[in-house]
């Protein structure tokens, strides 16, 4: 079962050898019921209680295609800049697993519903065009659990259940054409990509597009082929790779692994690999040598697909503006550097800052608490800076909160901490923790006081002109007021207490 | 005239006005069928209980008031390859033994909801892939007319239920002939509905593209009733066509051929055609002639190629539709003994669960879609398929309907060509072009051959959609041969 890996330093091998990328990504369509049934699609449900007839293939039972689901695929294709076709057939894809309850999946073949389009990704200031070769609609199979054994796969489990809730979800496959000329940036275009096509996605309000449970799901392909080479290598197909990260790290270690048995003489075999999240190795699956003979043909249970075009133009005009377009219209708004953009987006922090302003932050102070104190913690916490358990609307009350005078920075943050804490909206935890700004003149006049007596050298030193010694004493008075104090009022008043010109 | 012999509309109108009740109805057609399905084994499945009940509520709900349709209370004998949530369904095959489904067919819930008693379930060919009920699992059914011969298939126990007066009316599958086929060879009427006009939601498919529910009855106008009670439109069924019935009872009731432009399908006679089932066929040619209709010969050249044709298609489409068959989720498991692994069970239990003829077909088709030679077989088939609707096409332009024998040759002896599917394959010569194509077409019976005094049938074929045209034309010949027989053909039926 194990298998020795050999890598080739990563510099090395792209020395020697070019990359070509190729990316298939299924996205389960967030549509209230499954592709050819009414079951619902609501993920985390009890096993096997979101089936019927149909989804279970139980005989007799007929398909009736989603027009939602046609539609949100056509929406995609659009966004995608993808020709829409005419008129199209669903095909069945024959081959017999147990979590496929019909033993075919209906899909598309050689009639997509969305062919060639393309996608403009950002990698390093560059703009780089990935291809897109098709986009259709299939069906999602069930899970498969396979218990016992040593890998968690079906090979060496004591047994297996299947979990048919998922059977049947509407699935659009997205391939791109073959991606060539990265170079060295593959990994980093493969996930740009991903990145990007997943923002896409959501801001068509079509998916989740949750990569952990499984709701946008990647296979990377990668070949090699030796510099000056214009000839594709063999290319393996790695699958469960389940975050944006994974997808980078899985480019990176295929190249890694490729090259060093190109190097050494071998040849690569055509196969899918698994990726294992904890190690970033992939290991080998199933041969595709013997290429499956899926017999596809076209779906006689359902009628062709024929969009009217005057319904695909509406659906183009319909379109929401598009992530790309959305950033750029942003960046010009707030005044913002390239840079700092793109470390908003790679922190996925755009829609949080724009909720945030949308609150009523300015923009550069709702920028500085999501990218650092709060980019901070979330880092952290290992989640993701929207996962953090505050509002945009709860930033916002926090800038409104300094731009009053009524916190300074240092007690901004401690609000904020007091928000993540789960101690309520930022009011709540200014009220609770007492962190209001002390500029009370007789509260402040006190604790002054109190300060002086207790500092009587520092406060001779100021006294005889050693102004400097001011600091020491203004500290004492942030000291005693844990830091509520207005300390540009405190010095002001310290000094006219001890008659000296500031 | 005891219940049994009426026909379902006289029934329906018995019940209707009171004049017998449904139980009385159910009750005579349950004590035909033990008095006789020993003999004929048209049913793989009776439930008297059930059929019973059902009648008291139609009687219950008559004498509430309640405006029920024209077959209430009327019995019917149900295909086993419809699904039932009341009764077993097995589609003739070990695979599906015991099987009983959470959930009805759309045809089974409208003769429910028509008020029809449904008796029992009746054989079939397995997975109706036959012409002759020999390849049930369950052993084959009988012919009234002579025992030792078949009823047809594959809804075989159909024809021979209804022949053998165990029920007025019954439902079949026609997919390359097995409803016509089946009527001609025990001299009652069956009618193939455009494809798409009944819906196929809960008929376990054998070839999508192909199957389509149909009417059995002991005359004409029965089985029009039949037909709109379980036709229209059907959500569950996207190739449903999404269109009015056709006014098939309307035309049942008219039958009349006068003015009507009728064309003799030059390729399906002649050779290899039983000399008595010619005779009979040439004897109601000159019959519709004789009753004003303006007959005329027309060529279908493509037709020669529908039988190859059809057995690339239909064992295509099956090869996937019975994949689902895997002992995992319903139906037979055989070798789950902890030791083997899924694709072991599966294997094991395709091999013990279907019978030899659904194992060619699963391997004819899986062959024809293969990679390399799908082109040439089932791309080929589907090119012939299109030349075959256009020769339909065409010979509709010239004419209102077309006709032709329903089969060769007369009801074989049960044996004789078990071991030859070739020769079995011929019996569908005539009807599978309608199947290709998808249009109307109807079996009537029009005489007995001279040789072997069994029943001949005549088919006609009408455009898509045009079903009506096939019960007008029907209901005619069957007036005149009525006339001319001194009564319908199965009087002339040996008692059982």
């Amino acid at each position: 079962m194990a298998e020795t890996v050999t890598l080739m330093p990563y510099d090395e091998a792209l020395e020697r050898f070019e990359p070509v990328l190729g990316l298939e990504t299924h996205v389960e369509l967030g549509t209230a019921s499954k592709m050819f049934c009414g079951c619902p699609t609501t993920f985390g449900a009890p096993p096997n209680t979101h089936v019927c007839p149909i989804c279970l293939a139980l005989p007799g039972s007929l398909p009736v295609a989603n027009v939602k689901a046609i539609e949100s695929t056509i929406r995609i294709g659009l966004a995608l800049n993808c020709s829409i076709a005419e008129w199209c057939r669903f095909a069945r894809k024959n081959y017999f697993y147990p979590d496929m309850p019909k033993n075919y999946q209906i899909s598309q073949y050689d009639e997509p519903l969305c062919t060639d389009g393309y996608l403009d990704v950002q990698v390093e200031g560059k703009t780089v065009r990935v291809e897109i070769e098709r986009v259709h609609l299939e069906e999602d199979t069930g899970k498969s659990t396979h218990v016992g054994g040593a890998t968690g796969r079906i090979q060496g489990a004591d047994y297996s259940i299947v979990d048919y809730n998922r059977a049947g979800i509407p699935l659009v496959e997205i391939v791109t054409k073959p991606v060539e000329g990265t170079d060295r940036l593959a990994p980093e275009v493969a996930k740009a990509y991903v990145t990007e096509l997943r923002e896409l996605l959501r801001s068509l309000g079509v998916s989740d597009v949750r990569m952990e449970e499984g709701s946008l799901r990647c296979d990377v392909n990668v070949s090699l082929m030796p510099r000056g080479s214009s000839t594709w290598g063999t290319r393996t197909e790695t699958k469960n790779v389940n975050s944006l990260r994974s997808v980078e790290r899985s480019v990176r270690g295929e190249i890694e692994r490729q090259a060093a048995i190109l190097a050494d003489g071998g040849r690569i075999i055509q196969e899918t690999r698994h990726f294992h999240e904890d190690t970033g190795a992939t290991t080998s699956g199933r041969s595709k040598e013997e290429a499956q003979d899926y017999r596809y043909f076209p779906e006689p249970d359902l009628v062709p697909i024929a969009p009217d075009p005057a319904w695909v133009a509406t659906l183009k005009a319909e379109l929401p503006e598009l992530p790309s377009v959305r950033r750029a219209r942003i960046q010009a708004e707030w005044g913002v550097s390239d840079l700092d953009m793109a470390a908003m987006h790679n922190a996925d922090a755009i829609e949080l800052v724009e909720a945030t302003v949308a609150a009523g932050a300015p923009a550069a102070d709702a920028r500085k608490w999501w990218m650092g104190e709060l980019a901070r913690r979330a880092n952290e916490a290992g989640t993701a800076l929207a996962d953090l358990p505050i509002t945009p609307g709860d930033v916002a009350k926090v800038t409104e909160l300094v731009a009053s005078g009524a916190l300074n920075d240092k007690l901004a943050r401690q609000v904020l901490e007091g928000v993540l804490a789960g101690e309520g909206a930022p009011e709540a935890v200014v009220e609770k923790r007492g962190l209001r700004i002390v500029n009370d003149e007789g509260e402040l006049s006190a604790i002054i006081d109190q300060v002086l007596a207790g500092n009587a050298d520092a406060a001779d030193k100021v006294r005889s002109g050693k102004i400097a010694a001011v600091g020491a004493l203004v500290g004492g008075v942030m000291k005693a007021s844990r830091g509520k104090a207005d300390a540009g009022r405190a010095r002001e008043l310290i000094l006219e207490k001890l008659g000296v010109e500031g | 005239m005891s219940l049994i012999h009426k026909t379902a509309a006289e029934l329906g109108r018995l019940v209707a006005s009171q004049e017998a009740s449904a139980v009385e109805v159910t009750q005579a057609h349950l004590d035909r069928i033990a008095e006789v399905d020993s003999k004929v084994s048209a049913f793989l499945h009776v439930d008297a209980q059930r059929a019973l009940e059902q009648a008291r509520t139609v009687d219950e709900r008559i004498a509430k008031g309640d405006k029920l349709g024209p077959l209430a209370g009327v019995p019917i004998a149900h295909k086993d390859i419809f699904a039932t949530d009341d009764m077993p369904t097995t589609a003739g095959s070990k695979i599906l033994e015991g099987w009983r489904p959470p959930y009805d067919a759309t045809v089974t819930r409208r003769l429910r909801e028509a008020g029809l008693i449904i008796l029992g379930k009746t054989n079939l060919d397995e997975f109706a892939m036959g012409s002759s009920t020999e390849n049930s699992a369950y052993g084959p059914s009988h012919n009234p007319w002579d025992l030792s011969r078949i009823p047809g298939g594959s809804s075989g126990g159909s024809s021979a239920a209804v022949a053998s007066f165990q029920a007025p009316l019954s439902t079949g599958t026609d997919t390359g002939g097995s409803i016509r086929q089946p009527a001609a060879v025990t001299g009652i009427v069956g009618m193939k509905p455009t494809y798409g006009g009944s819906s196929r939601y809960g008929l376990i498919a054998f070839a999508s593209s192909l199957d389509t529910p149909g009417p059995f009855a002991r005359n004409v106008l029965d089985a029009a009733l039949l037909q709109e009670a379980f036709s229209g439109h059907d959500e569950f069924d996207s190739t449903s066509i999404d269109a009015p019935v056709p006014p098939v009872v309307e035309a049942a009731r008219q039958g009349d051929v006068a003015g009507l432009r009728i064309g003799v399908v030059k390729e399906l006679g002649g050779e290899g055609f039983q000399p008595g089932v010619l005779a009979r066929f040439h004897e109601t040619v000159d019959l519709l002639e004789s009753l004003g209709a303006k007959v005329v010969e027309v060529s279908c050249p493509t037709f020669g190629y529908a039988l190859p044709a059809y057995y690339l298609i239909a064992p295509s489409e099956c090869s996937s539709n019975l994949a689902r068959f895997d002992a995992m989720r319903y139906g037979l498991r055989v070798g789950d003994d902890g030791t083997r692994s899924a694709e072991e069970v599966m294997a094991l239990t395709r091999a013990a669960g279907f019978g030899p003829e659904v194992k060619r077909r699963i391997m004819l088709g899986t062959y024809a879609l293969s990679s390399g030679y799908y082109d040439a077989y089932y791309g080929q088939a589907q090119k012939v398929r299109t030349l075959i609707s256009r020769d339909f096409e065409a010979a509709f332009h010239q004419v209102d309907v077309l006709i032709s024998p329903t089969t060769p040759t007369t009801a074989f002896p049960i044996g004789e060509r078990a071991d030859d599917p070739m020769a079995m394959y011929l019996a569908d010569l005539c009807t599978i072009p309608s199947n290709l194509s998808g249009n109307a077409a109807i079996s009537v019976p029009c005489g007995l051959a001279d040789e072997d005094g069994l029943p001949v049938g005549l088919q006609i074929m009408a455009p898509v959609l045009g079903d009506d045209r096939c019960y007008r034309v029907g209901a005619a010949v069957e007036k005149a041969f009525t006339d001319r027989w001194g009564g319908p053909l199965l009087s002339k039926a040996p008692t059982l």
